[in-house]
């Protein structure tokens, strides 16, 4: 991966990235399995995504991943024919697999030291349910995939990268279902353009047939043009293969599981008179025809045959009467994991994220443009009638519809992080040794790419937390009358403009008392302070703050969820706490939608234009100057209803002028502090509140104290964006007044 | 500079601070623009004229004649600001006005005497002569990243 000139690192990077894809469907599958779905389509998920990873790890050469695949997908295989029931400890065998095949994807791809030990205990499990669905344990040697190709009538060239693992599929030996006729098939194969563009190879099709039995293959070269003629990547070959199986013909399409619809495939029985559809002229229809036939055809087996041309309806006529076993048709419903189904409903098309971050700056830079356009159209004295202005305001709208879209695509369902979080409750409920089962709701809820990849290890730890400290022992919930599996819900919701991330418990809720000596006893509050419930339940926030006696494995690392807080306040979000006793505790994030545009209070202060994070000012106030108390020359605070905040001059912090003396009148902002506290900051005037594009400010030249990012108002200026806490942090340092704790003044 | 080998081309682009004539590789300025009004930063070195609006990017402005100690720029319609790129990094150098584009080789060049005082930064780094005018040739590496290091 590392080697940037290596055409195959590309492909395995490719590989890894669909890999990622199809551990998330496998996840899917596993917990709609688990949640009781019982529809065979859901099983064909979790065996074709297992299947496809195995495939493609054969292609690299990875074997352990290979080995894993295979054992897995074999019992897999086995809950799919019927002959196994996924049962509860089945199931959990099947979770821990597919957490390991997710690691053993992640350590190949970065190359690492495969735990051996795990694989192997893992395959003994596995094992172990092979063998009590009273199946024959499958023979060791089948899993090296004996290869006897007779290269002999396939004298052309093929040897195209070709790997001892194939991406076919291993079949489980089906001697229970001897097929009348063993004589065999005769399979006619022609493999259409799109089927080499996808990057498959009819040699490996070719070589899953050789396993199924005897071949004898043709290649038909009579559409071969001359070399001057010839088309690079146009497919002119054919193959005829004879085989000599007892299997059913649906394992044979099998084989062909993967280029369905990218080929015309007839597969019949020898001796049998039937015409062939695939003789027929491959017919280029309009593309109606072709969801209502794929449906038709995904029951088939011959259907594989025809494809991304729709075929015409004769032709699928032809295919059903041809087709001797229309039962099987979970074996031959169309790979939609991999290659996707001409028809599929979804098409995703991956794109570089730089080019979507460029997109994204120039949309901000078409926001900003606009605005500065409609400032010097309304400065220009037009009628608000005239054809401009109305122009203008549909050229509003457009930008606005625009920027919405392009935020869009960074946009991401929640749902992987969602699934990762489900692996940290199996992992950290087996080392507490507590059953907990996670609820997870609206998964689809999008957010911005960087949000959910900076939120991955704040939400790991407060899950933790839930499970070890937030959930009692199975012993304390039953004295309690409670289930003994305890719950942990993660969900997610839009609510007004942020994305809500909660996650909560069914454990104790917190216990007040104790976390208040425990704050005592470490100095973060004094002895004889009297604290809300509210208060105390944010004690949990301070530096230094750990509640567990014991430190455990899981959590209590004197990481705490003063972290937490800290990676989401750096996202701009919010973190709070709610906790009943006896019931649970809730942790509630809000996150703003993105991280490129930010809900700003527009302000003035000494001539210069300043923004301010909404979120942190929490009301405004006009001074009087009997509002106002000195503590000390050049310390202030201001009075606001019972309680006292510190008084600052944002114009004097920033060094733009001499502090003011005066404050009758004068614009002051109550801003939340990062640890609850709060305080005043003296403004000269609101002029605005919108939502600002965020610039970054090139800290390698300049580190300006309390500024956290600019953005460019509509008169092309640029204003700085303020990162109070540094503000207020600087300011209290400086004049040695302590922040108002979050005891005063609760009021309201 | 390499003073045995075959003479290098290179082109300087010709500036005036304060009454003398400075220059810069022109391969590293970006583009030269008008005088447009700065939003400054707090607490920034006094040579920090703030930042602009450079098409949708902030770009950080700096009074070069500030930063070379020499006398405060005095605000004139000629003040142009030189976009330079260093390392990636862009920034905008305020100064009186810019003069010409000069073509020579790097033996024309000359190493400035040994005259520095220890607590100016090293910011000259070859002298010329051009129609017997001295022209001074910036080190634009001295200037744009030991900024970090004299605001602290």
């Amino acid at each position: 991966m590392s080697d940037s000139n290596d055409p195959m690192a590309e492909i395995r990077a490719s590989f890894f990235i669909e890999c990622e894809e199809l551990l998330e469907a496998l996840q899917d599958g596993l917990q709609a399995l688990d949640d009781g779905d019982e529809d065979p389509e859901t099983i064909n998920i979790v065996f074709r995504a297992v299947h496809s990873i195995k495939g493609g790890a054969g292609a690299f050469g990875l074997e352990a991943l290979v080995r894993f695949a295979h054992r897995f997908e074999t019992v897999l295989d086995e809950v799919r024919a019927g002959r196994m029931s996924p049962d509860s400890d089945a199931r959990k065998i099947f979770f821990q697999c597919a957490d390991h095949l997710s690691d053993l994807v992640r350590i190949s791809r970065d190359d690492g030291n495969l735990p051996d030990d795990e694989t192997a205990s893992l395959l003994a499990s596995l094992n172990g349910l092979l063998g009590d669905a009273g199946i024959e344990e499958e023979d060791e040697a089948a899993e090296e995939e004996e290869i006897d190709f007779q290269p002999a009538t396939l004298s052309l060239d093929l040897d195209l990268g070709g790997d001892e693992d194939s991406d076919v599929p291993d079949l489980p030996p089906l001697d229970s279902l001897p097929v009348a006729a063993p004589e065999g098939f005769i399979v006619r194969f022609k493999p259409d353009n799109d089927l080499f563009e996808t990057g498959n190879e009819p040699f490996h099709m070719l070589r899953a047939l050789d396993e199924l039995g005897k071949c004898t293959v043709t290649c038909h070269l009579d559409d071969l043009p001359d070399l001057d003629t010839l088309a690079a990547e146009t497919s002119y070959l054919s193959w005829t293969v004879e085989i000599e199986t007892d299997v059913e013909e649906a394992e044979i399409a099998a084989a062909f599981e993967f280029v369905d619809g990218l080929c015309t495939l007839d597969i019949k029985k020898k001796n049998s008179d039937e015409v062939a559809p695939a003789d027929l002229p491959q017919a280029a229809k309009p593309a109606e025809p072709i969801s209502e036939n794929v449906k038709n055809e995904s029951e088939e087996t011959a259907p594989q045959a025809v494809a991304p041309q729709p075929p015409g309806p004769e032709e699928a006529d032809a295919a059903q009467e041809l087709d001797p076993k229309p039962q099987m048709a979970q074996k031959t419903q169309p790979s939609a994991a991999k290659q996707g189904a001409p028809a599929a409903a979804k098409s995703v098309v991956r794109v570089d994220l730089d080019r979507i971050e460029r997109l994204v700056n120039l949309v901000g830079e078409l926001v900003i443009n606009q605005a500065m356009l409609s400032q010097s159209l309304e400065r220009s004295g037009l009628s608000p009638h005239s054809d401009a202005m109305n122009g203008l305001e549909e050229f509003q709208r457009l930008t606005r519809d625009i920027q919405d879209s392009v935020m869009m695509i960074r946009a991401q369902p929640v749902k992987s992080l969602f699934q990762r979080m489900s692996r940290i409750v199996r992992e950290a409920s087996a080392a507490v040794n507590k059953d907990v089962r996670l609820m997870t709701e609206g998964e689809s809820t999008e957010v911005d790419k960087t949000v959910i990849e900076r939120l991955a290890d704040p939400l790991t730890h407060m899950i933790r937390n839930a499970v070890d400290h937030g959930l009692e022992s199975s012993e304390e919930r039953i004295a309690a009358g409670k289930p003994e599996q305890g719950r942990v819900n993660l969900t997610a919701a839009h609510r007004s403009g942020r994305v809500v991330i909660e996650v909560s418990d069914d454990g104790g809720g917190i216990n007040r008392p104790k976390v208040l000596q425990i704050a005592i006893d470490k100095g973060l509050i004094s002895a004889d302070a009297t604290l809300s419930d509210t208060e105390i339940d944010n004690l949990l926030f301070l530096p230094g703050f750990s509640t567990a006696s014991v430190v455990s494995d899981l959590s209590g690392r004197g990481v705490g969820m003063d972290v937490v807080r800290t990676s989401i306040q750096a996202l701009g979000g919010r973190i709070s706490i709610s906790s009943i006793p006896g019931e649970g505790t809730t942790f509630s994030i809000s996150l703003p939608l993105t991280l490129a545009v930010l809900d700003g209070m527009v302000v003035q202060v000494a001539d210069e234009t300043l923004v301010l994070p909404l979120n942190v000012v929490i009301e405004t106030l006009t001074l009087t100057n009997k509002d106002v108390e000195m503590v000390r020359p050049g310390s202030h605070v201001v009075r606001v209803r019972s309680g006292f905040v510190p008084l600052f001059d944002l114009g004097k912090e920033l060094g733009y002028r001499e502090p003011v003396d005066d404050h009758e009148g004068s614009v002051v902002l109550l801003i939340a502090h990062e640890d609850g506290g709060r305080a005043a900051l003296i403004i000269d005037s609101i002029q605005d509140q919108r939502q600002v594009v965020i610039k970054g400010l090139d800290d390698s030249f300049y580190r300006a104290p309390g500024i956290a990012a600019a953005t460019i108002l509509g008169d092309g200026q640029i204003a700085l964006i303020l990162d109070t806490s540094d503000i207020i942090t600087n300011a209290i340092s400086s004049s040695g007044v302590a922040v108002s704790p979050a005891n005063t003044g609760q009021t309201a | 500079m390499s003073e045995k080998e075959k003479p290098t081309a290179i082109e300087l682009l010709t500036f005036q601070l304060a009454d003398q004539e400075y220059s810069l590789d022109i391969m590293s300025v970006r583009e030269i623009r008008g005088w447009t009004k700065t939003t400054p930063l707090p607490h920034a070195p006094s040579y920090m004229k703030g930042v602009i609006n450079l098409r949708g990017t902030v770009l950080p402005v700096m009074d070069l004649s500030e930063r070379l100690g020499l006398e405060p720029q005095r605000q004139t319609d000629r003040n142009v600001i030189i976009v330079v790129n260093h390392d990636d990094v862009m920034t905008g150098l305020l100064v009186d006005a810019v003069s010409d584009i000069i073509a020579l080789t790097d033996e024309d060049l000359q190493p400035p005497p040994e005259l520095q005082t220890s607590n100016s930064p090293n910011v000259v780094s070859a002298l010329t002569l051009i129609d017997e005018r001295m022209i001074r040739v910036l080190d634009l590496s001295s200037i744009v990243t030991s900024v970090q290091s004299d605001a602290a």
